[in-house]
């Protein structure tokens, strides 16, 4: 690699020799402008939006997927190029719907910017606006197949990243669709529901289902007692989606804020993250000692949990049967919070905060109703949770810090980094050293789990035993695992998957536009969180030994089995 | 199903199940199919077979022109639709093919014995306008000629032997 | 000044035979075929000196010289390499290739060995349409018997090099004849172009160097080496020597396959090749390259066919089909079928080629109804433009050439099917 000389827009400028002419305009600057492209996927080069003029070359050429050549002239704004972005951009809105005041998106739709940026003030062509039926299929996202301009970044992330291939390019040319095969709505194939597809879409084709008029109903409801749950990724995240930078940590900001929105009560998912390791480091130490399945492999991320019911059904005695700790929230408010606060839990709703878009189906599960009631009523993207903070005129910066409510509201640093990837493996091993080798970890901070690798191995020392652990995020990379366990070929004990890439921090419910560097940030804000906190280890939060004295009595016992523990399903393909 | 699935993993075994087979493998599923198509049963075979997604299955298969996945008729007639046949009487074949069938471009007759259907440019430019059946074309057609190629071939579809 | 000139057997690249049936191995063997794979395998620098020196280009119709192409593979360190005829004909117009492959499949097969030979490649494919069983048949036989005849397969008449040759076969999508789509077909994929760089040649079949040639291209191979580069050259022009394989068709006495030396005008094509005019009616257009070609009147006949010469008139020889239509034609009706053609075989990928299209074809067929305006042929000249200037591949930049060139040449036809044409034909004081 080299340093090399090319002039754009008349700046001799120089660049490395193999890096391509957006790449180039980008490091001096100059902005060039995209549809189809996104960081960390490859060029597609669909849109052709970014087309610029190379001398010498008869046509334009895209700007992603043209490398830079030792004397390159390019000229990125002449009247030829702007003329033809134009037209393109013209094209695309004559097959888009004009919906732009109504739309999910109409905040941060990309292709709305870029008709702003490039001043298109006339649509001198056929409208012609597809009339093809949504699909609304699922609890958690939605299908808006009239709005998509087919930029392929869904297909990208669904097939490349993720491995469920349930999104994909089919027929040719104007009949081209990118969806599930035979036309299939979401619910009528494998999708996992992990919302990767709705992170990237540049528009409003894929989205969240918006469950914000449900919530506001509940809380407008004298009669009902609403409660929340706030995930340990989104106090790392809701600030970003207010505007600020990814990574501000805003905790005390984000409980006031509920507080304004009117819900009863504050409470924290990091207090049963808390519940989960006391509940499966118990049962990972049952199978160690029994010899139960090995390796054990983490529960909590609902589109991992489906994952693996569709595509490894044999394989799913491997899998925790511990709920997530959403799930163990809803089940202990509607029990133990109910029978402590003396409020008929038939008048309690449970809504959660969440970076992710499965757990709007996790919630809705057979299975998650122990409590005799559904156990989490309502499921809040981290979008949404702004949506509402927006709607109420919350100056979210000028709010003043407020602690969460107990009793489900105090929590440890192991709790917290539950959002990035590794930090569920983590947190369980600083529970399990101390009660396998009754000694205190000299370090609390396990490095060799922590990061974006997609598979990280690592073989813990517990006073002499050794004990080989894995953690994979990302679908493609559970998938790798997987594969591994079924030939029969994985000797960990405990693995820990997150169905997205970067773990929690990197969920389909996430601010717009999440990236390596918005994983990269929010990541470190996880692991500050936890170094900020006074308990760092899961088995010293007070409140939940209160919880096994007052209501649970022992860990994997009669009640733990019956409301915070659950069953899978073969759903096979 | 248990018969279709033999078929599939026959023609897989015989081709490989390497994904760069997957086009001749749905060339040759739809060739031993008596309604000239891939079935849904038969994509979720070859995905299990090829260890690929159905979906990536699908979107090869319904990207091709000469990959039906909806039943056709057991011969395929199809019609040049392209400028130099156009220009040399494409039409008037049609209007006759349509009438000796009794069914319309893209349609397939109640008896499932053919189907008719537009095709681009069969390279007969030099004896337009030409039709091809199965593996055969037909050119410097007349009416009358695509209709007497017609009905020889519903005398030979007569005395095939239908398992 | 007449450049006509009737090809002798000598001077003939390609010797098809009696048309009824396709030339046998021994038959071939007979007149001189395979010694140019003896005389390759003998001297390869040789031969691949008398490629470059014989100047020849891709006749697929992007007309990339073919000696530069075999350069850059041997210029590659990878050792697995492939090599891929292009047999996928689909440029409406064409039937050059059905032609070899039918009736001369041994001299294809023989440029194709002495190709991956130079190469470097031993492994192969011939993908072929699918609307061509009797080709496919052919050449599945032809691969057969010459591998029977230690003409391909291992340790080719008994030297070191090998070629192991598979047909393909395609399953209706034009699109597959582009080059990196055709990759992505044997793949088991959608046909739909690839980005380049990379470049086949570096990175092509399974990411491996690959050399993909169209039939003609590789069926002149043998004459080349044969007869030497400069018997080559002194057929046709300076600019562009050697032959074409031209395919007539429409309203004239004679339609067929016939080989034309470069520097023959079209009109010498029509006339002395093609006979004239079939019937009293006057010739109105010819289109030359297929869909993606122009359509021209008869007063730019008088163009050699020749690339620098064709070029400059804006002129596209593309596959090489010249399709001829007289008086009674509508252009309006046959620019309607071609770009109706390439909406039916357009991927989708990219944004300039599918919107475009699409709105293209709405415009023309309010046109044809009589029911567009001037602003809708306004409309129709800035989409053309943007699916030449932006599309990602050569499809959706050659689908408005039709276009384009008629408008430039026959724009009164549209312009008299426009609802407001009398207003402003009035206004400038015409006769509609």
């Amino acid at each position: 690699m080299r340093s090399i000389d090319i002039n754009i827009n008349g700046e001799v400028l120089s660049v490395p020799d193999n890096i391509t002419i957006l790449e180039a305009a980008k490091m001096h600057g100059i902005k060039i402008p995209t549809l189809c492209h996104f960081p960390d996927q490859r060029v597609k080069a669909n849109c052709r939006v970014c087309v610029v003029e190379v001398e010498g070359n008869r046509n334009l050429v895209a700007s992603c997927s043209t490398p830079v050549r030792e004397g390159m002239k390019v000229r990125t704004n002449s009247a030829r190029v702007r003329e033809t972005v134009q037209t393109i951009l013209e094209l695309i809105f004559a097959n888009h719907p004009q919906e732009c005041l109504t739309c999910i998106r109409n905040a941060n739709c990309e292709l709305r910017e870029l008709a702003a940026e490039h001043g298109i003030r006339e649509i001198k062509t056929d409208m012609s606006t597809p009339l093809l039926p949504l699909d609304n299929s699922t609890p958690s996202i939605v299908r808006d197949p009239n709005k998509c301009i087919k930029c392929g970044r869904c297909a990208e992330v669904c097939h490349q990243v993720q491995t469920t291939g349930i999104l994909y390019s089919h027929y040719r040319g104007i009949n081209g669709a990118i969806t599930p095969e035979y036309g299939k709505t979401l619910a009528e194939v494998a999708c996992v529901l992990c919302g990767q597809c709705a992170a990237v879409c540049p528009v409003g084709a894929i989205h969240e289902k918006d469950d914000t008029a449900a919530v506001w109903a509940a809380l407008e409801n004298p009669k009902k007692h609403v409660v929340v749950q706030v995930a340990p990724a989104v106090r790392v995240s809701i600030a970003e989606e207010m505007g600020q930078a990814p990574g501000t940590i805003a905790i005390g900001k984000l409980v006031t804020a509920l507080r304004r929105l009117g819900f009863n009560k504050v409470f924290d998912t990091d207090f049963t993250a808390d519940l989960t390791i006391i509940e499966e480091g118990n049962e990972l130490l049952q199978r160690l000692k029994t010899g139960g399945t090995l390796p054990m492999i983490t529960s909590c991320s609902p589109g991992w949990v489906k994952f693996i019911e569709h595509n490894y059904p044999e394989q799913l005695d491997h899998v925790s049967t511990c709920k997530s700790p959403q799930q163990m929230f809803g089940a202990l408010a509607k029990t133990y919070y109910a029978e402590k606060s003396g409020i008929d839990p038939k008048d309690i709703v449970v809504v959660s905060i969440m970076p992710c878009t499965a757990k709007k189906y996790e919630c809705t599960r057979p299975e998650m109703k122990s409590s005799g009631y559904q156990d989490v009523d309502y499921v809040l993207t981290t979008r949404e949770f702004g949506r509402m903070l927006r709607q109420s005129g919350v100056d979210f910066k000028a709010l003043v810090d407020s602690e969460f409510d107990n009793p489900l509201g105090m929590s440890t640093g192991a709790a917290a980094i539950f959002g990035a990837t590794g930090g569920v493996m983590e947190a369980a091993l600083r529970t399990v050293y101390e009660v396998v080798t009754g000694k205190e970890l000299a370090k609390l901070e396990f490095e060799s789990v922590r990061g974006l690798e997609g598979i990280k191995e690592a073989t813990v020392d517990l006073d002499g035993l050794p004990v080989k652990v894995a953690v994979a995020h990302g679908l493609g990379n559970a998938r790798k695992i997987m594969d591994k366990i079924k030939a029969g070929e994985a000797d960990y004990a405990f693995v820990e998957v997150m169905a997205c890439p970067g773990g929690c921090i990197g969920g389909g419910g996430q601010p717009y536009v999440t990236k390596k560097e918005t994983r990269m940030a929010r990541m470190d804000a996880i692991y500050q969180v936890d170094e900020n906190m006074p308990l760092r280890k899961s088995h010293d939060n007070p409140a939940i030994k209160q919880l096994y004295k007052d209501f649970l009595k022992e860990p994997l016992g009669e009640k733990s089995h019956h409301l915070l523990h659950t069953h899978y399903q073969k759903r096979g393909l | 199903m248990e018969k279709l699935g033999k078929a599939v993993g026959d023609i897989v075994s015989e081709l490989g199940p390497e994904k760069g087979s997957l086009l001749a493998i749905l060339l040759a599923v739809q060739d031993a199919s008596l309604e000239s198509y891939v079935s849904e049963a038969a994509v979720n075979e070859i995905a299990r077979l090829l260890n690929t997604s159905r979906s990536m299955v699908y979107s090869t298969a319904s990207f091709y022109s000469e990959i039906s996945l909806m039943p056709r008729g057991r011969h395929i007639v199809r019609l040049c639709i392209n400028a130099p046949c156009e220009d040399a009487g494409k039409e008037e074949i049609r209007k006759a093919l349509e009438k000796e069938l009794g069914i319309k471009l893209g349609e397939t007759t109640s008896d499932k014995m053919f189907s008719l259907e537009g095709v681009s440019c069969l390279g007969a430019c030099n004896m337009s306008p030409a039709i091809k059946v199965d593996d055969k074309v037909y050119g410097d057609l007349t009416p009358a000629g695509a209709v007497r190629v017609m009905r020889e071939l519903k005398e030979a579809a007569k005395n095939e032997h239908i398992s | 000044m007449s450049t006509f000139r009737e090809l002798d057997s000598y001077d003939r690249v390609f010797n098809f035979g009696n048309y009824d049936s396709s030339v046998s191995l021994s038959e071939y063997q007979q007149n001189g075929g395979y010694e140019a794979l003896r005389m390759a395998i003998g001297n390869p620098k040789q031969a691949l000196e008398e490629i470059c020196r014989a100047g020849l280009r891709g006749r697929g119709g992007a007309a990339f010289p073919a000696g530069l192409k075999l350069k850059m593979m041997q210029g590659n360190t990878e050792k697995q390499r492939y090599i891929v005829c292009n047999a996928d004909e689909g440029e409406p117009g064409t039937f050059k290739d059905r032609f070899i492959m039918n009736h001369i499949p041994f001299q294809l097969l023989e440029g194709l060995t002495i190709a991956a030979i130079l190469a470097g490649a031993e492994d192969g494919f011939v993908y072929i349409r699918h609307e061509y069983p009797l080709a496919q048949e052919t050449i599945k036989r032809s691969i057969a018997e010459a591998e029977a005849a230690g003409l391909l397969g291992d340790n080719i008449l008994g030297s070191e090099f090998s070629l192991h040759l598979k047909i393909f076969s395609g399953a209706g999508s034009y699109l597959c004849g582009e080059e990196t789509a055709l990759l992505s077909s044997i793949e088991g994929k959608k046909g739909r172009p690839r980005v380049k760089p990379p470049f086949p040649i570096e990175s092509g079949l399974w990411g491996k160097p690959t050399l993909i040639n169209n039939v003609e291209t590789l069926a002149n191979i043998p004459s080349i080496i044969a007869k030497g580069s400069d018997w080559y050259r002194s057929l046709g022009t300076e600019d562009s020597p050697g032959t074409k394989l031209i395919s007539l068709s429409g309203d004239v006495k004679r339609r067929g396959l016939y080989e034309v030396p470069f520097g023959t005008t079209f009109r010498e094509i029509i006339e002395n090749y093609g006979g004239g005019m079939k019937e009293v009616f006057t010739l109105k257009a010819v289109n030359i390259g297929g869909s993606s070609g122009v359509v021209v009147p008869p007063e730019e006949l008088d163009c050699p066919m020749e690339y620098g010469k064709c070029a400059e008139r804006g002129i596209t020889i593309g596959s090489g089909a010249v399709y001829v239509m007289d008086e009674q034609r509508s252009i309006l009706g046959n620019v309607h079928n071609r770009v109706h053609f390439f909406l039916h075989e357009s991927c989708g990928k990219c944004t300039p080629c599918r919107e475009g299209l699409r709105q293209v074809n709405r415009i023309i067929d309010r046109v044809i109804e009589g029911e567009a305006s001037l602003k809708d042929i306004d409309n129709l000249e800035r989409f053309t433009r943007c699916m030449q200037e932006a599309s990602f591949c050569g499809l959706g930049q050659a689908a408005g050439n039709s276009l384009i060139s008629s408008l430039k040449y026959f724009r009164k036809e549209y312009e008299n099917s426009c609802v407001d044409c009398v207003e402003k034909t009035a206004e400038r004081g015409e006769l509609c």
